[in-house]
C-alpha cells in the first residue's frame, strides 16, 4: 500500500488561512488502512480545525478511491460549496482532486511516505521504490534498491555489521538479509554474478510514467 | 603532467612492496595543506590517495587536488565515490581527471551523506562500487563509454584502477565474494578498511587466497594509526572497523603523554605482520590529520627507500 502519516496540524492550519469552507476529503483504501485518511481520521481532522478555528464551515466525505476519476463525482456538490479541498488520500488523490476542480484550493493533510505494508500494528515498513524493473528474483526476494540505504545491486558496503545498516542500527542491512537468505535456500552463486548498471529509464528518472494497457482499455 | 603509466602500477609489476598514503583535500579553496602533506609523503609513499569528500563532508574535489599533488611531485590516487556523481558525471571527471595527469583510481561506494555535513542531501548511487570499476577498465578496453560509444584509441583514460574492501564488514563469509566481484570487474589493486585484529585479517587472507585473487589483484593492507586511547576508541565505533579489546586495553595503560608513541608502535607492528602475510603487496597508511607521523612509520617498519 502507499503508507502516509497526517501532517502536524500547525502545517494544515496554515494552508487554511484566509478560508472560510472546506471539505476534508478521505480516501477508503490505502489510507484507511494505514489509519491517515480513512473515516476515523477525516472526522478527527474535522473536530480539530473546528477547536482550532471555530469560524470555519467544515464538511467532511469519504471517496471509494481518490486516484480514480470514476470515484471523484460523489465530492462535485460539496466541493463547489466550499473554497478548499484538503485531501487525506496520498499525494495521487490530492493532485486527482486539483485536476477535477481547477478552480478550487486543493492541498494535503498527510505525507505520502513509501510504499510498504504493516509488519504489525502501528509499524509500517518501506518495501517498494517504484523501480519499475524488478529485481527480486535475482536477490531472493529482498529489494536492494529501496532496502539498502545505498541502492546496492552487487552486495554490501563496508558498513554493514552485525546485519545492521551503518547509517541506523534499527534498519537491517538488506545485503545481510539477502545473503542470509540465498544461503538458506542454497543459491549463493546468484550473488557472484556482477550485476550492470540499472536501466534507470524506468524509474523516476526516466520522466513521469504512464502505462497503457489496450487490453483493458474501453 | 604525466604522459605516462601508473608509476604504483609498475612498482607493484615489479614486486615490491607498496606503501600508500592518504592526503584529506581541506575544507576551503587552499592548496597549502595538500602541498605541504606531498611533501612529507611524497618520499615515503609510492602514492597519495585523495579521499572524495569523506564521510560526506564537503571538500576540495579529489581530482583538484590530484593536480596539486602531481604539481608537487606526488603520485596522486585519485577516490571516487559512487555517493554525489551519475554515470555521465562520472566519466566527465575520469576523461578529466586523466587528461591533468592522473593515472590511479580508486572506486568506492561512498559513506552515506547522513554521516556528513549536508544530511538532507539527496543521494546518487547510480552505479555502485563494482559497477564503477567496470566502467572505469572499459573506458580503457575495450575503450567504450558505460553507453556502449567507442572513445577514439588515442584519448582513452587508462587508469590504475583499484577497489576497497573491507574485511572487518559482514556478512564475513560474503566478504570475499564481493572482493571476487570486484576483481572480476577489474579491480587491479584493493585499499583494505584499517586493520586492527590481525587474526581476523589473516584468516580473511587465507579466504582471499584460496579464492586465488591475491593472484590477480594487488592488496594493500589498510593502517591507521591512532594518536590516543580517545582516537583509538572512536576508530571501534565506526560502522565496519573493529579494535579487539585487547587493543585498546593495552592503549589504555599507557599513560596519556606516550599514547601517541604507542599508536606509532602498533602501526609499525602492524605494518610488519601484514608484510609476513603471503600474498599482500603492500599497505596503506591513513594518518588523516597525523600525516607528519607517516616517514617514521615507514622508516621504523623498514620500509625505506622507497624505490625509484
Amino acid at each position: 500500500m502507499i503508507v502516509c502519516e497526517r501532517k502536524p496540524l500547525p502545517a494544515i492550519l496554515e494552508n487554511l488561512a484566509g478560508r472560510r469552507r472546506a471539505v476534508v476529503a478521505g480516501c477508503s483504501e490505502c489510507v484507511t488502512v494505514c489509519h491517515a485518511g480513512g473515516e476515523k481520521e477525516v472526522a478527527l481532522l474535522r473536530d480539530l480545525l473546528l477547536l482550532a478555528r471555530p469560524d470555519l464551515e467544515v464538511d467532511t466525505i469519504v471517496l471509494t478511491r481518490q486516484c480514480d476519476g470514476e470515484f471523484l463525482e460523489a465530492l462535485d456538490a460539496l466541493a463547489g460549496e466550499a473554497d478548499c479541498l484538503i485531501s487525506m488520500a496520498c499525494g495521487v488523490g490530492a493532485q486527482f482532486l486539483a485536476e477535477r476542480y481547477p478552480c478550487t484550493w486543493v492541498f494535503p493533510a498527510v505525507d505520502t511516505r513509501f510504499g510498504g505494508g504493516a509488519r504489525r500494528p502501528g509499524v509500517w515498513e518501506e518495501r517498494c521504490g517504484f523501480c519499475g524493473d524488478c529485481v527480486l528474483h535475482l536477490t531472493g526476494g529482498i529489494c536492494p534498491i529501496i532496502r539498502c540505504s545505498k541502492s546496492l545491486l552487487n552486495g554490501p558496503c563496508g558498513g554493514s555489521q552485525q546485519g545492521k545498516c551503518e547509517i541506523d542500527e534499527a534498519i537491517e542491512c538488506a545485503w545481510q538479509k539477502i545473503h542470509d537468505r540465498l544461503e538458506a535456500l542454497g543459491r549463493l552463486d546468484l550473488l557472484d554474478v556482477v550485476l550492470p548498471a540499472k536501466d534507470w529509464s524506468r524509474a523516476r528518472d526516466g520522466g513521469p510514467r504512464k502505462l497503457v494497457r489496450e487490453d483493458v482499455a474501453l | 603532467m604525466s604522459a605516462g603509466r601508473s608509476r604504483l602500477e609498475c612498482l607493484l609489476e615489479q614486486g615490491h612492496f607498496a606503501v600508500t598514503g592518504e592526503v584529506g583535500p581541506p575544507q576551503g579553496a587552499g592548496a597549502e595543506g595538500i602541498r605541504h602533506h606531498t611533501a612529507l609523503l611524497k618520499g615515503v609513499t609510492d602514492g597519495q590517495n585523495l579521499t572524495d569528500n569523506q564521510t560526506a563532508i564537503v571538500r576540495l574535489s579529489s581530482i583538484a587536488a590530484a593536480v596539486h599533488v602531481l604539481a608537487a611531485g606526488g603520485e596522486p590516487i585519485i577516490q571516487m565515490t559512487c555517493r554525489d556523481r551519475n554515470r555521465i558525471a562520472m566519466q566527465s571527471d575520469l576523461l578529466g581527471a586523466y587528461s591533468l595527469g592522473a593515472r590511479n583510481l580508486l572506486c568506492l561506494t561512498g559513506d552515506h551523506q547522513s554521516f556528513g555535513n549536508h544530511a538532507t542531501a539527496r543521494n546518487v548511487f547510480d552505479l555502485d562500487s563494482v559497477q564503477l570499476v567496470k566502467m572505469a577498465r572499459e573506458l580503457a578496453d575495450p575503450g567504450i563509454f558505460q553507453n556502449g560509444d567507442p572513445i577514439a584509441a588515442e584519448h582513452r583514460p587508462r587508469f590504475f584502477v583499484g577497489a576497497a574492501e573491507n574485511p572487518f564488514a559482514e556478512p564475513f563469509a560474503f566478504r570475499v565474494r564481493r572482493l571476487a566481484k570486484k576483481v572480476a570487474a577489474g579491480a587491479r589493486f584493493i585499499q583494505t578498511q584499517a586493520i586492527f585484529d590481525l587474526p581476523r585479517f589473516a584468516r580473511w587472507m587465507e579466504m582471499v587466497r584460496d579464492a586465488g585473487l591475491d593472484r590477480n589483484t594487488y592488496i594493500l593492507g589498510g593502517i591507521c594509526p591512532a594518536k590516543s586511547f580517545g582516537a583509538l576508541r572512536h576508530m571501534s565505533t565506526v560502522p565496519g572497523m573493529v579494535v579487539p579489546e585487547a587493543l585498546l586495553a593495552r592503549m589504555k595503560g599507557v599513560e596519556r603523554k606516550k599514547q601517541a608513541e604507542e599508536g606509532v608502535k602498533i602501526a609499525v607492528e602492524a605494518v610488519q605482520e601484514l608484510r609476513r602475510i603471503p600474498g599482500v603487496a603492500g599497505v596503506h597508511i591513513m594518518a588523516i590529520m597525523w600525516e607528519e607521523m607517516v616517514p617514521r612509520i615507514v622508516e621504523e617498519a623498514g620500509l625505506l627507500p622507497r624505490p625509484l
